[in-house]
């Protein structure tokens, strides 16, 4: 399971607060605690509430930087500043996130491929959200056809089909698990399928819960991929289980140690 | 149209691991031995490094030979009576490295004490300046008293010692860190198992690093399509990423080989007097190509003529992958 770390995200009370003081150690003990708990790579995102998106982001991976080599997901919807911080980013990054359309898709592809990068792909356009399975494969197709076209390879790229909170969109979640199974088969090799697992579960009670029954699901399904809270222990042991189960692991007594250990 | 590119990438590569030590790194042996470092499947070239030649050790006991065929004191003679000259014969008809398998300890077959082992390690140290395998008897209380003995006995020269089991572990690991000696690991032909002596190595303080795996050989014949797979699926997983099944492989081609009927005595119409005494060898060589195919670093043989075959054939495909 390639585990994107969610934590150093803005949207979170101590990282919006870290990031309003240039509060170093708040940051690098999240980090190193989420690779500690099996991230492969760390989500970096600065919040809604930032005057100065760009700066706060550059601070972000110059200090997360200090303490780890990881690949870094920079999460922004904003063009200019995803153009204007890939360059800057030292080491391995994934572009966090591009949608469908062609034309946005293509810009963001080139950018990924100038600076050796991977890309998360949302199968959304320009109508929004697709309500149906269909609409979420073509639009994967979409990106997948695009990053071949723009040399991006396949294990570069991260196509995600959008899942929404189980209490408002009680159909996503199988919609999300078909167009995975779909896309999976659309490419050989396969592009990494994932999904921002917390997202599921937004204002439901039993979050934890709920996170971990959709991952192995959804594993199930050809998910390979998640951006998930790496310090939710169970959550983790389900993702080393599933990938026992989907036969990405040889079992032995110890498993579930050996592959906490890394 | 181009042709697709079939070539599989891996992310790991096999360990490499060096048996036996000069007198510049503490020991007073005259070469080592480099194992491993494959970072694709036997002799793929063309995928990526197929790493160190995979090496032959020629075994020898230290008591309870006189049960071998005639075709082995046709080749090595009165040697056989003493593990020292037996162990210079060895290394005169190419052996890599030594492996020491001290039978007579065994309390069915001589029941030698701790000195009396040590003794004959010591001698075979002396005798040729080749890597020392030092293979217990087999029963664990035996191996427990004799290996602590040995391993002292040996300490610096960089030995490979075993074996470590799932239900007997603890003993041998610890002696083999404290004398600076590598291990092998052993699992009853089954990858968990495989996998799990490994971790149980590792949280008793060993390196993986300086594990050699036995997972198990059988003789052409009597399962060796089982050793094969077994082989095959723990190297996939190890170049996959597994640390826990990166380590090269050791095989014990001659103890099982020469067990077969058709080694010893061989039931077919066609052997004839001229033909008997080669079924042996063979047996063992052919043994030994599929192993070496199915990814063994490490090759225990005992005819002398089967390791020539064996060497031949790693000749051959070694220069097939420089092509």
């Amino acid at each position: 399971m390639y585990v994107i770390g969610e934590r150093i995200n803005g949207m979170f009370q101590d990282v919006k607060q870290a990031i309003q003081e240039k509060n170093a150690q708040v940051i690098q003990n999240l980090a190193k605690r989420q690779l500690a708990a099996g991230s492969t790579a760390l989500d970096v995102n600065v919040g809604p509430a930032v005057s100065d998106a760009e700066g706060a982001m550059l601070w972000l991976v110059e200090t997360i930087r200090a303490v780890t080599d990881a690949p870094l997901a920079i999460d922004t919807a904003k063009w200019e500043i995803m153009k204007s911080v890939a360059p800057q980013v030292p080491g391995d990054l994934i572009l966090n996130s591009s949608k469908a359309d062609v034309e946005i898709v293509s810009e963001y592809v080139g950018l990924a491929v100038e600076n050796g990068g991977g890309l998360i792909g949302l199968t959304i356009d320009v109508d929004g959200v697709p309500g149906s399975v269909d609409k979420r494969v073509e639009l994967g197709a979409q990106i997948i056809t695009v990053a071949m076209e723009g040399s991006l390879p396949m294990d570069k790229l991260f196509i995600d089909p959008i899942i929404l909170p189980v209490n408002v969109s009680p159909k996503t979640p199988s919609h999300c698990m078909s167009a995975i199974s779909q896309l999976k088969a659309f490419a050989d090799p396969a592009p990494h399928m994932l999904l921002g697992l917390s997202n599921v579960s937004q204002r439901c009670n039993n979050r934890s819960l709920i996170n971990r029954s959709y991952l192995a699901m959804a594993m199930a399904h050809g998910l390979d991929s998640a951006i998930l809270d790496p310090l939710d222990t169970e959550l983790m042991d389900v993702a080393i289980t599933g990938d026992l189960l989907m036969e990405k692991m040889i079992y032995c007594d110890s498993y579930l140690e050996a592959a906490r250990q890394g | 149209m181009s042709i697709p590119d079939v070539t599989e990438k891996w992310t790991s590569a096999v360990n490499t691991v060096v048996l036996g030590a000069t007198a510049e790194e503490g020991g007073t042996r005259t070469s080592t031995v480099t194992i491993g470092g494959a970072a694709t499947l036997p002799f793929l070239a063309f995928e990526g490094s197929v790493g160190q030649r995979p090496a032959i050790a020629i075994e020898i006991w230290d008591s309870g030979a006189d049960t071998w065929p005639d075709q082995f004191r046709q080749a090595y003679g009165e040697a056989m009576a003493s593990p020292g000259q037996w162990a210079q014969k060895a290394v005169e008809c190419g052996a890599d490295m030594i492996c020491l398998r001290l039978m007579g300890a065994h309390p069915d077959s001589g029941d030698h004490s701790a000195d009396q082992c040590v003794e004959t390690v010591k001698e075979v140290l002396s005798a040729v300046g080749v890597p020392l395998i030092i293979w217990g008897c087999g029963i664990d209380e035996k191996d427990n008293e004799i290996l602590p003995a040995v391993s002292a006995a040996a300490r610096g020269e960089n030995c490979l010692i075993g074996t470590a089991r799932e239900k007997n572990y603890r003993t041998v690991v610890a002696v083999c860190l404290a004398d600076k000696h590598k291990l092998i690991a052993e699992s009853p032909l089954d990858i968990n198992i495989a996998k799990q002596v490994n971790i149980l190595c590792s949280d008793a303080g060993f390196p993986l690093e300086d594990v050699v795996i036995f997972p198990t050989t059988a003789a052409l014949g009597y399962g060796i399509e089982y050793v094969y797979s077994i082989q095959e699926r723990g190297r996939l997983a190890g170049l996959s990423g597994d640390n826990l099944l990166t380590q090269p492989i050791i095989c014990d081609v001659g103890f099982e080989a020469w067990r077969a009927k058709e080694a010893k005595a061989p039931p077919f119409a066609c052997v004839n007097e001229e033909t008997r005494d080669q079924w042996g060898v063979m047996w063992e060589a052919a043994t030994a190509v599929v192993l070496l195919q199915a990814g063994a670093e490490l090759l225990v043989l005992r005819h002398p003529q089967a390791l020539d075959f064996a060497n031949k054939t790693i000749d051959r495909l070694i220069s097939a992958t420089k092509q």
